[in-house]
């Protein structure tokens, strides 16, 4: 009796850890297996073309990369500041915990609530227009919260004798930051940065009334111009056209496209991590 | 460079770096503030009677009714079912990481999660649409499977990694004297695992579902794509729903600008930016408690 018990416990946890497990396989095989057919080269360097029925998804891929850098650009320096000033500056105070706090609760705002307001202070009060610049910006306050966690994550992990000793030689609390506690925070602030990266190429809600666009007609890097971009046309492939079964293998070549570009930079991240670490 | 610049240039830096940090209270405060200001005008054309307490969300047609109850049922049910599939299979998921696995099977299943976590939510509700939905027809026999039931297994697998993280977490903070004073008086594995473990570790398994259920409750693009979006107040899991997130993102596209619609869309927005705050604070509560409880 008890046996049978043990073993169902057994079979419990083990029975739910190998359904996570096959979740994660069930999405990749089914996205993979029909979407690898669909990729190829002639799909990411063309046009789409035929109402969208047939040619390849490249101003999506370049609206993505496009809105990914303005993202990066934007968040990447302000989330730095905000971390060095809460782990190198910040004393324990009111106004300390209140900044934390701001942080936490920013992390656990719903991504269409960002969208709502990158609509009324981008796009509206500050002229924008819906452009990649304004989407751009919006996802750039998205990725604040999480750009700021991660690096004082990894400014935490220098030694404080690092900073004594730099202070003791005569620098400035600065020049210490500068050339001491920030190299060598680096490869754990990139692994971040890059995290980062693959969150916003993925997210959509944020970017639906910011700036992005069914279709556009021909390349452009004007920052003041709407965009494509990969998951907003595969929520449209795959919603909103007009002859969905016709485009599902293009929406499979979009799928699959997405996830290589995500996990590419998620391994990335990984590689950085795992090489920074076997150094210690 | 000489002393006196220096220390200036000291001074200056970290001002800078200071108001960063001060520039996150003021986007809490803006976003807030934003919000609140535009369902302002929405309540001067609206009562907020009728907006809490009817029963019908329908702008376009000629009596435009602002009843966010079907949308708050929709909610609510996609988000009940989503916690009813991911609490128990993230907390055992969990438990064996923290407590069977050996830790060279730990080094694949934690990428595992990790890819899991990474998969963009529109390719999820994609896979609503052309996997999920099509299983749900055949096994209960109906029409199309774009439902509740179809946005709460979604939400579950969105809502997983974040659960199984913290309540590993969780887990791994009770000291492992509590598990030895449990084996030293006779109970085994099992028991100790179920009678003592779990139950130290339960404020931080709270706040992992709390914040499970924060992400599940503000996921946009899965339900949109894969509930079948029906204003209407459910039933049951097999009919479609509309939850607030999905219906922002259709109709704000539609829309014209400072319309009472326009400014509903703002009023429904602050419900959910309430309720998320709310369970955020709730889950910080529990994950406090651990700390303290611990330390």
């Amino acid at each position: 009796m008890k046996k049978i018990r043990h073993l169902f416990n057994w079979i419990l946890l083990l029975g739910s850890t190998l359904m996570v497990c096959l979740i994660l396989g069930v999405i990749l095989y089914d996205i993979f297996s029909k979407g690898m057919s669909s990729v190829s080269w002639h799909f990411i360097t063309r046009f789409p073309t035929n109402g969208m029925t047939k040619g390849g998804i490249l101003p999506a891929m370049i609206g993505t990369l496009l809105l990914t850098f303005i993202t990066t650009i934007f968040s990447v320096p302000f989330g730095i500041a905000c971390a060095v000033y809460l782990n190198e500056y910040a004393r324990p105070s009111v106004l300390t915990n209140i900044i934390r706090a701001s942080i936490r609760n920013l992390a656990g705002i719903p991504s269409i609530i960002y969208g709502l307001f990158g609509l009324a202070l981008f796009v509206q009060s500050l002229r924008l227009g819906t452009s990649v610049l304004s989407a751009g910006l919006t996802l750039g306050l998205l990725s604040l919260p999480y750009i700021i966690t991660t690096t004082e994550e990894a400014l935490k992990r220098i030694p404080n004798s690092m900073r004594e000793a730099t202070l003791a030689l005569g620098a400035t609390q600065f020049e210490t930051i500068k050339d001491v506690v920030l190299p060598k925070a680096l490869p754990g602030i990139l692994t971040g940065v890059i995290l980062t990266m693959s969150r916003a190429a993925g997210e959509t809600a944020p970017i639906l009334f910011t700036g992005v666009a069914f279709y556009i007609n021909g390349i452009s890097a004007s920052p003041n111009q709407e965009f494509m971009a990969l998951p907003y046309h595969l929520y449209m492939l795959s919603t909103q056209h007009q002859s969905i079964e016709e485009v599902r293998p293009l929406a499979y070549g979009t799928a699959t496209v997405l996830i290589l570009l995500v996990f590419v930079l998620n391994i990335v991240a990984f590689y950085i991590r795992f090489k920074h670490r076997t150094k210690d | 460079m000489n002393i006196k610049k220096r220390e200036s240039t000291d001074w200056l830096l970290k001002q800078v770096f200071k108001a960063a940090g001060l520039v996150t209270i003021g986007l809490l405060a803006g976003i807030f503030l934003m919000l609140l200001y535009n369902s302002i005008a929405f309540f001067a054309d609206v009562k907020p009677v009728d907006f809490f307490t009817g029963s019908q969300w329908d702008p376009e047609s000629s009596t435009s009714k602002y009843g966010i109850a079907p949308l708050l049922v929709s909610t609510g049910l996609v988000t009940l079912g989503a916690m009813v599939i991911a609490i128990p299979l993230g907390i055992f998921t969990a438990a064996f990481l923290s407590e069977l696995a050996h830790p060279k099977l730990k080094t694949i299943l934690k990428p595992v999660i990790e890819m899991l976590a990474a998969i963009p939510s529109v390719a999820i509700g994609f896979l609503g649409i052309v996997l999920v939905g099509p299983g749900i027809a055949k096994i209960f026999g109906i029409q199309n499977g774009l439902n509740a039931l179809n946005g709460s297994v979604l939400l579950a697998v969105m809502a997983l990694p974040t659960v199984i993280t913290i309540s590993e977490d969780a887990i791994n903070a009770v000291p492992h004297s509590h598990r030895e004073a449990s084996l030293a008086l006779g109970a085994n594995k099992w028991e100790t695992l179920f009678k003592v473990t779990l139950p130290a570790s339960l404020p931080g398994l709270i706040a992992a579902v709390m914040l499970g259920l924060g992400r599940a409750l503000g996921e946009t693009m899965t339900v949109l794509m894969a509930t079948g979006n029906a204003a209407v107040l459910p039933k049951g899991f097999l009919d479609a729903v509309r939850t607030i997130t999905a219906t922002i993102a259709i109709e704000m596209g539609e829309v014209p600008y400072q319309t009472t619609h326009y400014f509903a869309l703002f009023a429904i927005a602050v419900v959910l930016f309430l309720i998320t705050l709310a369970i955020n604070l709730l889950g910080e509560y529990f994950a406090n408690r651990l700390r303290k409880f611990h330390a």
